[in-house]
């Protein structure tokens, strides 16, 4: 598969923090990447980098195998970086043929990338008079303006309401679906969950995990259950089970962690035997954001 | 180079606010040409500045450099904005991403320094040339194209003061304060020379001249003490005026040894800072 980036040992310290910590992956074609990390872990500045906003400290980057110096290979990128920045003073379609000549294309696409994002109608008002769901669009239109081999998208719904960040998610939905490899940066889990197919996770600067997120939420799952009465009972009958590593209480429910894979039905018959009723069992995958989670506390 | 020169007048031609300095600068430039209107009609004593030689060739070329060079404020104005404004509106992070390098992002707005300076020399050139031909005394060739080298002056003298504040425009990157670091400079340049013409009278000239400020008022140099008629009235007085009035080479030199300063420590400013 074409290896669209490649990053190696990549730093960046801004005086005593060390933003980005010797991180290391790579971006093939036609993947859909999220790198996740809480706030301030370093995923803007990572995209900085390799956008050529941020100088780097140390280690190296490469677009496109380094065929390109970094500046023609980003004609071939569609970015997004945090708020959308465009000229006030001027309308949408001047906005978007200033970037065309920058990227050195023709204006060709302009109307069917602003049919994409729902712009059309507003094609000739000021940028100025967007709102910051409509900004946001706008920046996606702009992003998609040259078929980009990539698009790279950082924290595409922040500050966006509800209806916005539904439009916002369906254009990524459809762009991945027509195939353009998309490297998405946010610390929404169900947004990276839903359009990803890998991930990179990282926190104060360091890659805790790289690889799909098949693989990351793989695991035999985990039961909830609830009894009337009797808790302590019932957790000391669970951690006895052979095959169920883990029980903590949550709440009025009991959570048990499995480490091989055992049914609901086996569970509930063993319990019963050993004079305990449940009035509630349901068995679970663990989501993304709970791996995330344990990934992002347990390497403390 | 076209390509630069087309971004930067995309993004200059929708800005009502450049729009508007750019033409009430142009509109100052032509009215140069409304000195020729002053009269005095007061009874027996008629005064037409214009028919008093003043727009006389090869006088005209010194006399209108200095003057439009006056103007030059109002484009400093777009120039700083333009260059700052990239800051504010954060464009300039997004051109990056687009794909612009820092090289090319600095060259672009350099070349609309070029362009613009170009654009005020032939201006004025041709303002100072038909206000010539109207008035002069003298229209042989030889004498109309004489002293040109003001208007070579002329040109340099724009370019180094915008690229000076293409400069100012990204160390501090808001408009007004660049402005402000511009009269700021100038306070201290004058300083320095007060302090120099004070304690060290005799090399006091030699050192001025390699500032940037200085240097740029160097080239051309006020031409109304070497007008004729005020060259008599101090005659009468007794004051000596033999100055010697002409465009020095080694003004033009330090000029655009400025000007290259300038473009160079705006592109290492750009490459050393994080966006």
């Amino acid at each position: 598969m074409e290896t669209i980036l490649t990053i190696n040992n990549l730093n960046k310290k801004f005086g005593n923090i060390h933003a980005v910590n010797n991180l290391s992956f790579e971006i093939k074609k036609g993947n859909v990447y999220g790198i996740l990390g809480p706030n301030g872990s370093g995923k803007s500045t990572t995209l900085g980098i390799i956008l050529n906003v941020v100088n780097k400290t140390s280690g190296n980057f490469s677009w496109f195998d380094g065929n390109l110096s970094t500046h023609n290979a980003l004609k071939k990128v569609g970015a997004i970086i945090e708020r959308p920045n465009f000229y006030p003073y001027m309308t949408a379609v001047q906005n978007l043929e200033l970037v065309c000549k920058i990227k050195g294309i023709t204006f060709d696409k302009i109307e069917e990338k602003l049919k994409l994002v729902n712009l059309f109608q507003r094609k000739d008002s000021k940028f100025s008079t967007y709102s910051l769901g409509m900004k946001q669009r706008l920046a996606i239109a702009s992003a998609l303006l040259n078929d980009p081999e990539i698009l790279i998208l950082d924290e595409p719904t922040n500050g966006l309401d509800p209806q916005g960040i539904h439009e916002i998610r369906e254009i990524i939905k459809t762009i991945a679906h027509n195939g353009t490899t998309i490297l998405l940066a946010s610390h929404l889990l169900d947004e990276v969950e839903k359009v990803c197919t890998h991930v990179v996770v990282i926190r104060e600067g360091v890659k805790l995990y790289s690889g799909s997120v098949d693989e990351m939420i793989a695991s035999y799952g985990l039961f909830e259950l609830k009894v009337d009465g009797e808790t302590s009972k019932l957790v000391e009958l669970l951690s006895n089970f052979e095959g169920i590593g883990t029980v903590k209480i949550e709440d009025d429910k009991i959570i048990a962690t499995l480490s091989k894979a055992i049914n609901a039905k086996e569970i509930n018959n063993y319990l019963f035997k050993n004079g305990v009723i449940l009035s509630h069992l349901v068995k679970r995958k663990p989501s993304l954001e709970q791996q995330f989670l344990t990934l992002t506390n347990n390497k403390l | 180079m076209f390509r630069l020169l087309n971004i930067e007048i995309h993004k200059l031609k929708y800005s009502k606010a450049s729009k508007v300095l750019i033409i009430i600068y142009f509109a100052l430039l032509t009215s140069i040409a409304l000195i020729a209107a002053i009269k005095f009609d007061i009874g027996p004593i008629k005064f037409h500045l214009a028919e008093q030689g003043i727009f006389n060739f090869p006088y005209i070329w010194h006399l209108n450099t200095f003057l439009a060079s006056w103007f030059k404020f109002f484009l400093l104005l777009v120039i700083v904005s333009m260059m700052a404004n990239e800051y504010s509106n954060k464009t300039l992070k997004q051109n990056l991403i687009d794909g612009l390098s820092k090289k090319e992002f600095i060259l672009s707005k350099f070349y609309t320094v070029i362009l613009f300076s170009l654009i005020s020399t032939v201006f004025v050139f041709t303002v100072s040339l038909i206000l010539g031909y109207i008035y002069s005394d003298f229209n042989e060739f030889s004498i109309v194209t004489t002293d040109l080298e003001y208007l070579i002056a002329f040109f340099v003298k724009l370019l180094g003061f915008f690229s000076f504040g293409l400069f100012l425009g990204i160390l501090v990157k808001r408009s007004a304060f660049a402005v402000g670091a511009m009269f700021v400079w100038f306070i201290f340049e004058s300083f320095v020379k007060g302090m120099l013409y004070w304690k060290i009278k005799p090399n006091a000239e030699d050192i001025m001249r390699v500032f940037p400020l200085e240097a740029m008022s160097n080239l051309i140099k006020e031409p109304f003490t070497r007008f004729s008629a005020v060259k008599s009235v101090a005659k009468q007085v007794g004051e000596d005026l033999s100055k010697d009035f002409s465009v020095q080479p080694l003004d033009i030199l330090i000029v655009l040894l400025w000007t290259s300063a300038f473009i160079y420590f705006s592109f290492l400013l750009l490459k050393k800072r994080d966006l």
